[in-house]
């Protein structure tokens, strides 16, 4: 099977890519219009509401900005992650990532008591229009941050013994799940502003 | 991305069954599994419309012997019940396009001919490829379950129209999980095939010397890849109304049954329609782009000359793609969204039709002085280009604000869109399984039995959806349980339901000689060689059928996909790995 295809590992001259970043390109592409997709469906919402709420008025604004820094050290260790790799300096490599582990678990835990403090307080999707798109995007969101830890901790475990077989196609690997938890971390910079500030 | 370890070894030991037949990662087998789970939904899709066909022809009257057999409750002592009928209308709708043509035209066919095409070994991500084929199967075995549940499958048109489909019965919860599933399906696909095309071309293989049916289904992959998403979030959001009780998509004040709903309200009910036309219109477009790629594929071989105008052919199939995402509500004149977003609309649409009166142009120009050979494959690529043609031209009155206002939702506008998928996109993958059958399977198909399938079928297929032409004029909707046997303006035309149910029925008993002709030439047809069609695209020079890995050596590509009948030259064609000898 992957004996016969190439440029799994090295580039294609013509497009500067191995076959990997590609795909992570395009399936990115996908999920930006999946985003855009609720994106505009908060648009045509929020201009059809009679009344719609400010989003501090009910949202926890100072636990949702801990939760956009802590996401956004977790972007910068993911690229440290892939940079270490790139020195040959494996053990960094290892604690760059588990960082970047950590960091999506503290940014669901987070996610976990402003979810329940709502719950608490007899807010629920169904309540209104706001709260049935916040939980809704947000929880989109959350589940692709599950979906990034499953990644990151399968590079980080057993899917790091590439490194000693292939390490060009280790790196490749964790430079593209890297792109996509930039994205992760993209998404929430855009939900934060929307759904909590605006 | 586990199996790491076992890389280099797996070159020359033995597969095992499973991995093989079930969990096959080679791109053959898996467009294999794809065409044989298509065909089987499009199979049934047809007889749940050949059920609605009776009631149609003989409202209220039971169903001899069959009736009986679908249990009382849906046919009590074989009289089909309305909310029967209205799930064998949405689920004839879903299975056909996304369970049926989609999978067949672009999960088999793309994947088993593109590689080929292109002078690859295989797909870019052969697992992922895997993953997206029993995603479809999962897909696909949760809409048929969703007949055995109480209350039925979904019920609400193919579209999941809200609020109806917000308050319809748990089998519009199996739809949108089904519909997650085959979209992820798609999306997979679409991502492996983007970047098969673009990285896997062999040396030589240039952009502009990709055979058209490699542009179809990039450009096809491409909608896939950018138009199901929002689709996805609709879905999600129609989730949300129905489990969490949200109202995404449920107006304040709405009354079911003599109760208000308890619900927050204030949801746009167009929401949905906006979302499901954005992905829906490109999905037109998925349709008719790859059966257009085996048109091309197959007029040129059979004409024995070049294609006229392969370029205008390419940039026309961008130029659809690109303005497909942009048409998409001219599906919701009557909504009352507003005049001038309609014109805007209405304009995108009569632009979007030049480029698909440009490839049929092309084609019809391509048939000019050649050499014709009237073999099934042609046969059917012949009937495909008049059928696409009405079907397309039916289509400009709808696509006007000020026509479409009387034709919305009649049978007109079943008529039209039929033309294009049933005899023009079916009739196009018929074309292609003769064609590709002998590569695949090393034997040919019998011609005598093509006969008999190709011409029942070609004036079938037109008894059926004339007709509707005629009563969409009359005013019948399309949505009748009765065939407006309650309508006085349907009464002049209520006799043609006979003979299109007559037809239809007669239509299934031709696809008989072609599911025969299928099995009998996979064991007992004669032999083919590697070319037999004498054609030049790379996928004949394969060894028959394509051993694992395709190629005994990958292929230098030297000229472009349609060097038919060069002047001087020895054999009237030139394969495209043949070197250009000065």
């Amino acid at each position: 099977m992957s004996e016969f295809i190439p440029y799994i590992v090295e580039e294609r001259e013509e497009t500067g890519l191995y076959n990997a970043k590609m795909g992570i390109w395009l399936f990115l592409a996908s999920e930006v219009m999946l985003f855009g997709g609720l994106f505009s469906s908060y648009v045509m919402m929020r201009v059809g509401a009679l009344h719609w709420p400010h989003g501090s008025s009910i949202l926890n604004v100072p636990l949702a900005t801990l939760n956009t820094l802590v996401l956004i050290v977790s972007s910068v260790t993911m690229v440290l992650a892939w940079a270490s790799l790139r020195l040959n300096d494996f053990k960094k490599f290892r604690l760059n990532l588990g960082l970047t582990i950590l960091c999506a678990f503290i940014f669901l835990i987070v996610k976990y008591f402003e979810y329940t403090a709502k719950f608490h307080h007899h807010l629920f999707p169904k309540t209104s229009t706001f709260l049935a798109i916040y939980f809704t995007m947000t929880g989109l969101h959350a589940i692709h941050v599950i979906g990034g830890i499953i990644v990151n901790a399968y590079n980080f475990g057993p899917g790091s013994k590439m490194w000693k077989t292939q390490p060009h196609r280790f790196i490749n690997r964790i430079e593209v799940s890297g792109l996509y938890w930039h994205f992760v971390d993209l998404v929430w910079i855009f939900l934060f502003p929307v759904l909590y500030l605006l | 991305m586990s199996s790491e370890h076992s890389q280099g070894h797996d070159e020359h030991h033995q597969l095992s069954w499973w991995r093989t037949y079930v969990f096959a990662t080679d791109h053959k087998m898996i467009g294999l599994q794809y065409g044989i789970t298509a065909l089987f939904f499009l199979l049934f899709g047809f007889c749940l419309m050949m059920l609605m066909r009776w009631q149609l022809a003989y409202p209220g009257q039971p169903l001899p012997v069959i009736g009986k057999w679908l249990g009382s409750a849906n046919m009590p002592d074989g009289v089909m019940l309305p909310e029967f009928y209205n799930q064998l209308g949405a689920m004839h709708g879903t299975i056909m396009v996304f369970m049926g043509i989609v999978p067949l035209a672009v999960g088999a066919f793309g994947n088993y001919i593109v590689p080929l095409q292109i002078g690859a070994a295989d797909m870019a991500f052969p697992r992922i490829n895997m993953v997206s084929y029993w995603a479809f199967f999962v897909g696909g075995v949760v809409m048929l379950t969703s007949f055995f549940i109480p209350g039925g499958a979904a019920s609400s048109g193919w579209t999941s129209y809200t609020p109806l489909a917000d308050i319809a019965t748990t089998g519009q919860t199996f739809w949108i999980i089904g519909m997650v599933c085959l979209i992820t399906s798609s999306l997979l696909g679409a991502v492996n095939f983007i970047t098969t095309i673009i990285q896997l071309r062999t040396k030589g293989m240039t952009f502009m010397r990709l055979p058209f049916f490699v542009w179809a289904q990039f450009v096809t992959a491409f909608l896939l890849l950018l138009a199901f998403p929002p689709l996805e979030a609709a879905a999600i959001l129609q989730l949300m109304d129905r489990i969490a009780h949200t109202s995404f998509f449920l107006p304040s004040g709405l009354v079911v049954s003599g109760q208000p709903l308890e619900i927050s309200g204030g949801g746009s009910v167009l929401l949905w329609q906006h979302l499901f036309w954005f992905l829906a219109h490109p999905e037109v477009y998925v349709l008719i782009l790859p059966a257009m790629g085996v048109i091309a594929e197959i007029l040129a071989n059979n004409t024995r000359r070049p294609l006229s105008g392969y370029k205008s052919l390419v940039y026309s199939v961008l130029f659809i793609g690109f303005m497909s995402f942009i048409v998409w509500a001219h599906h919701m004149y009557l909504t009352g969204m507003g005049t001038t977003i309609s014109a805007f609309f209405q304009a995108t649409t009569m632009i979007i039709s030049i480029p698909s009166v440009i490839i049929l142009t092309v084609f019809f120009l391509s048939l000019w002085g050649g050499s014709i050979r009237f073999t099934i494959p042609m046969l059917f690529a012949l009937a495909f280009l008049p059928m696409f043609g009405i079907g397309g031209l039916t289509g400009l009155p709808l696509g006007l604000n000020i026509t479409d206002i009387p034709l919305h939702d009649t049978y007109y506008v079943i008529a039209h869109f039929h033309y294009i998928v049933a005899p023009g996109t079916i009739f196009a993958l018929f074309a292609g399984i003769y064609f590709w059958f002998p590569k695949i399977t090393g034997r040919r198909m019998n011609d005598v039995l093509g006969h008999i399938h190709f011409w029942p079928s070609l004036i079938c297929m037109n008894l059926i959806f004339m007709p509707m032409f005629i009563q969409g004029l009359a005013g019948v909707s399309r949505r009748l349980y009765d065939g407006g046997a309650e309508y006085a303006h349907a009464q002049g035309t209520l006799h043609l339901n006979v003979l299109i149910s007559w037809s239809a029925w007669i239509l299934a008993i031709f696809q008989l000689p072609f599911i025969f002709n299928l099995i009998w030439s996979l064991f007992k047809g004669p032999k083919s060689n590697d070319n037999p069609w004498e054609s030049t695209t790379l996928e004949w020079a394969t060894p028959t059928p394509p051993p694992h890995g395709n190629f005994v050596k990958i292929p230098e590509v030297f000229r472009g996909p349609y060097e038919y009948s060069l002047p001087g030259a020895k054999t009237d064609f030139a394969p495209q790995c043949q070197q250009i000898v000065t």
